[in-house]
């Protein structure tokens, strides 16, 4: 096929995203180049943090779920000291508190920052747009029921909805229930179930039965 | 902690109330629970102060950080889910106060 017909007329050309930057992103860059500059940081040392942020997703957080579906001395572990319970499945925790907390029957979790956008990316990877955006975070404080309808979450008035404000120096894992029909699967299988959803708090793991 | 620490003046299951002032600045004390009350669920440890923070100062020395639990009616009197319903938040000890009179 012929990249060419006859021209005698320009396109226009499609301006990029990149062509304006913003009040941030400009500095971001000026800030960036002034630290290579000065051999504070090299240009690869950034590439790298930012291919490792990219790198971790919910999949790691799914790991400590499905240890402590499992586990129940592990759980317990877990609920008392994130942290040490992150460590001992080989998770670095960086300088933040895990705080893990543990649906049950009559109780339901669901993690939100209302100031900004608190999440444990080191658990989790990066936080969906949502979890950012002011819709979500000014009305799942105020009206939880229908912030979570609105994810096809319904739950009875029977089970009681505790949301999380991680406003300050903790983080946040909720831990679902394991559901109903896995009682013969192994640890791997189960980490399936746990997506990062679920751990959020806005959704509950898929059940084999359902 | 050093000898300086602050002491803790709250523990797990006491009623406190949330300071309801607006003080300028970069406060971590969301506007949604200043001047209510609610309980204590657990001392989280000792954290600089993020208003001093803010402003490359040091935050010490370290206030005790805790969760408090708050009753979703007692934030929102129209709030039309199960009474069992609550908002979980982190406040600095320096926020915190005895609940002494209750609101009417």
């Amino acid at each position: 096929m012929s990249e060419h017909h006859d021209h005698d007329h320009p396109h226009p050309v499609l301006s990029d995203s990149e062509d304006k930057l913003s009040y941030y992103q400009l500095m971001e860059v000026a800030v960036r180049e002034l630290l290579i500059e000065k051999g504070i940081l090299t240009a690869d040392e950034v590439r790298r943090q930012i291919e490792d942020m990219d790198g971790r997703n919910a999949g790691l957080g799914a790991k400590m779920v499905a240890r402590a579906w499992v586990d129940p001395a592990y759980k317990q572990r877990m609920l008392t000291d994130g942290n040490a319970a992150a460590e001992e499945v080989g998770l670095d925790h960086g300088a933040y508190k895990l705080v893990v907390v543990e649906n049950t029957p009559a109780v339901h979790n669901v993690i939100v920052c209302t100031l900004c956008s608190c999440y444990p990316r080191w658990l989790l990877g990066l936080p969906p747009d949502w979890y950012k955006s002011r819709n979500y975070r000014s009305r799942v404080v105020r009206e939880p029921r229908a912030v979570l309808g609105e994810f096809g979450l319904r739950l009875p008035d029977s089970v009681a909805v505790r949301v999380h404000d991680s406003n300050a120096d903790m983080r946040y894992l909720v831990l679902p229930m394991r559901p109903a029909g896995t009682d013969a699967w192994g640890e791997e299988r189960l980490a399936g179930l746990a997506t990062r959803d679920c751990m959020i708090g806005v959704a509950l793991p898929d059940s084999p039965q359902s | 902690m050093s000898a300086a620490a602050l002491p803790i003046r709250f523990k797990p299951g006491e009623r406190v109330r949330v300071r309801a002032a607006h003080p300028p600045g970069h406060v971590r004390t969301p506007s949604y629970v200043r001047g209510h009350c609610g309980i204590v669920e657990r001392l989280c440890g000792r954290y600089a102060n993020p208003e001093e923070l803010a402003y490359a100062r040091g935050g010490l020395p370290a206030q005790p950080l805790y969760r408090v639990r708050f009753a979703q009616r007692e934030l929102w009197p129209d709030y039309a889910g199960s009474p069992g319903d609550t908002v979980d938040v982190e406040l600095y000890q320096h926020w915190l106060e005895p609940p002494g009179k209750e609101h009417p």
